[in-house]
């Protein structure tokens, strides 16, 4: 009854191809670009949601970190005396603690954020990577409130930081990258295998003590120093601790996180588009 | 085949593997025992998995600005074809275009999370459904003026009552306007006043506004009114594709699910407690005194037992439930009362028992009925269950052409009297 006299007035419409699952796709980044507005409506939500009916609110945020490290001036700093690299060690701690706990938020809530999330994404389309993006992303929101903790100490130190804080965003971009890149490898896992959720709390826990955290780098043996740069997240807390405090520079080290991180990324990226095609199957 | 379809589905397939190693949940552990057992599974003989074609070779053309209706019977694979053509999961085998934007609406209140308030839910349940803000923005006056929340709106959804939610997310999904719309059964929803409006707002989306739609219902009536052209599924392919009316009339008479017969007389699997009494047929006649399996709710039907006595027997109880699509009982109907336990003697001899289930009884459904006889409170002889099935439609509606809720849908009198000029 509708007659072709009320079709759109668009000269070509946008043209949808779909077809059976293949191998190995690409990232469509002009897609997410077109989806940027629903990654920050997912973020923004799980920001506000986040600390809804607590009667503290966006305290959290700042007393997680802050309690975390006064344990560990006290366990680490006092009793076992780690060295610091001259650094006074809450100062020390707390540097290595704002990226570790950016990464490890983002990948628990981008690994969790794919189950969670099941009764949206089975219901309507949007390209999956949103989903864990939007995980990794908000945790930053956290970061900021914690990062004036840092400030406000370094300010009590009468710390000044040194010109290399110019490069901070670099590795705070490298945090989120590697957190993007093991999230995504776990989120696609945990699809199919619910085992991964109950990994990730030892996961985060071994990787704590796995990386330049509670003591520095250096404190490594400079022959294995490289391998140990195979964990991303060690690159990023020294490349931290250097551009805030002005510690030892990580020379090699630094880049073989880089490249661990591309790696990571890249692999991670074609195994969960490979899966989001079986997304609402295996769910 | 036309030369500028909005859509064209071909040989579209989707199959699903059960028992078989993509088995829907599985753990870790099961993948590794599995990949530890792949050497030697050729020698083992474990069953093959189990393959089940939702959707085989469907092909379909829909040109822009038609509205189309998609029916048939729970499991012939309309939302699968839907959750397809909306991206959500991957065809097996074939291919579909779409021309322009796609939108669906696969449930009422995608993405409502009940900590946000009612605003903050238009915008996150409007930018999951594809809206941009600013769409949102412009259109935000008049979802809230549909949904009639004006007051609650800084409210968490949390508080809101049930009708509410709904309203309110029904509001922000029929704001949605992209060329080509999929929607899934949402509209029957909130009071009745609601359904009505929201029935004028689906019509108004799908003729009014031009655009391309593909419309999953139940609602015989809603799809007649909605579409012209519908297509009729049954075990994942298209057995229809014609105007509404062919379709629908074709699915009601359609007897392979619904049982309005059964011919025991030849003696083979009849009810019987081998004794006493044997079952030799049960029907459903209509009005017309015709077995159908259809029935209009406006009208009487009649279920018709006929069975033989074998020997003298005396409070032998023989009658039926009617249960709901969820199996559960609505009533109980036998061929005596149990209050009068004295004077049921039958003597040897064939017999028939017709029962009259009164007009505008039922709602719109899917009904089955059981069979039972039994000596009341002593013991059962017999329980058939689930032997027919049949299904009531309702010709014209109250309240627009949706279903009422409920179970039943009885015509009551009421008497209002006027008390008072005062308020």
């Amino acid at each position: 009854m509708v007659t072709s006299g009320n079709t759109h007035e668009m000269s070509s419409p946008p043209h949808l191809h779909i077809s059976p699952p293949k191998k190995w796709i690409p990232v469509n980044l002009r897609e997410l670009w077109n989806y940027r507005e629903l990654l920050s409506s997912f973020m923004w939500r799980d920001v506000k949601i986040r600390y809804k009916q607590t009667a503290l609110g966006f305290l959290w945020a700042v007393l997680q970190p802050l309690l975390m490290m006064l344990i560990f001036s006290v366990v680490f700093g006092r009793l076992a005396r780690l060295p610091s690299d001259g650094v006074p060690y809450p100062l020390f701690v707390l540097a290595a603690l704002l990226p570790w706990t950016l990464f490890a938020e983002g990948i628990t809530r981008s690994t969790s954020s794919m189950i969670t999330n099941a009764h949206i994404m089975t219901k309507v389309y949007f390209p999956r990577l949103i989903m864990p993006l939007s995980g990794i992303l908000s945790p930053l929101v956290d970061f900021a409130f914690s990062f004036s903790i840092l400030i406000v100490l370094m300010v009590l130190y009468g710390f000044i930081p040194t010109l290399n804080i110019i490069f901070l965003p670099l590795f705070i971009l490298l945090a989120l990258a590697t957190s993007l890149g093991i999230g995504l490898w776990l989120s696609a896992l945990n699809v199919q295998y619910r085992d991964f959720q109950y990994t990730i709390p030892f996961l985060i826990q071994l990787g704590l003590f796995a990386s330049p955290v509670v003591y520095p780098a250096s404190l490594v043996p400079e022959s294995v120093r490289f391998f140990y740069g195979l964990n991303p997240m060690a690159g990023v807390i020294e490349g931290f601790r250097w551009a805030l405090l002005g510690t030892e520079m990580p020379g090699a080290m630094i880049l073989v996180s880089v490249g661990m991180v591309v790696v990571l990324l890249v692999s991670g990226a074609f195994y969960f588009r490979k899966m989001e095609q079986y997304y609402a199957d295996v769910v | 085949m036309s030369d500028n379809p909005a859509i064209r589905v071909s040989h579209l397939g989707k199959k699903y593997t059960i028992g078989g190693p993509q088995e829907k949940y599985r753990t870790f552990r099961d993948a590794i025992v599995n990949s530890a057992k792949a050497p030697f599974r050729r020698l083992s003989s474990s069953e093959p998995p189990q393959e089940f074609w939702a959707l085989k070779d469907v092909s379909f053309d829909v040109e822009p600005g038609e509205v189309v209706g998609i029916i048939g019977r729970n499991g012939a694979g309309k939302s699968t074809l839907l959750k397809i053509l909306s991206r959500i999961t991957s065809p097996t085998e074939g291919t579909v275009d779409l021309y322009g934007r796609v939108g669906s609406l696969l449930e009422v209140g995608t993405g409502f999370h009940p900590e946000l308030t009612g605003r903050e839910n238009i915008f996150l349940s409007g930018s999951i459904l594809g809206m941009k803000k600013r769409e949102i923005d412009s259109k935000l006056d008049e979802i809230v003026k549909f949904s009639e929340i004006e007051k609650f709106l800084d409210t968490p959804a949390k508080r809101y009552s049930s009708g509410m939610y709904v309203r309110l997310a029904f509001a922000v999904a029929s704001h949605l306007e992209t060329e080509i719309l999929l929607i899934d059964e949402v509209l029957a929803v909130g009071d009745a006043q609601f359904q009505e409006k929201s029935l004028g707002k689906m019509g108004d989306v799908a003729t009014k506004e031009g655009r391309t739609v593909l419309f999953v219902s139940h609602n015989m009536a809603a799809v007649n009114k909605l579409c012209p052209r519908s297509l009729l599924l049954h075990n994942g392919g298209i057995i229809k594709d014609d105007s509404s009316k062919e379709v629908i009339d074709l699915y009601s008479n359609q007897n392979s699910i619904l049982k309005a017969f059964i011919d025991w007389s030849q003696k083979t699997n009849a009810p019987t407690d081998g004794e006493v009494i044997i079952v030799t047929s049960i029907s459903i006649l209509n009005r017309n005194g015709i077995s159908n399996s259809t029935i209009y709710a406006e009208e009487p039907f009649w279920i018709v037992l006929e069975y033989e006595i074998l020997k003298p027997v005396k409070n032998c109880w023989l009658g039926f439930s009617i249960n709901t699509y969820n199996n559960d009982v609505l009533f109980f109907s036998g061929d005596f009362n149990f209050s009068n336990l004295s004077d049921n003697k039958r003597n040897p001899g064939k017999y028939k028992s017709m029962c009259k289930i009164p007009e505008n009884l039922f709602n719109q459904g899917t009904y089955s009925i059981s069979l039972l006889c039994q000596f009341p409170s002593i013991k059962i002889l017999f329980h058939e269950e689930n032997v027919l099935n049949f299904e009531v439609l309702t010709l014209t509606d109250l309240i627009g052409s949706l279903k009422q809720p409920g179970i039943i849908r009885p015509i009551l009198n009421w008497d209002t009297i006027k008390i008072s000029d005062k308020s």
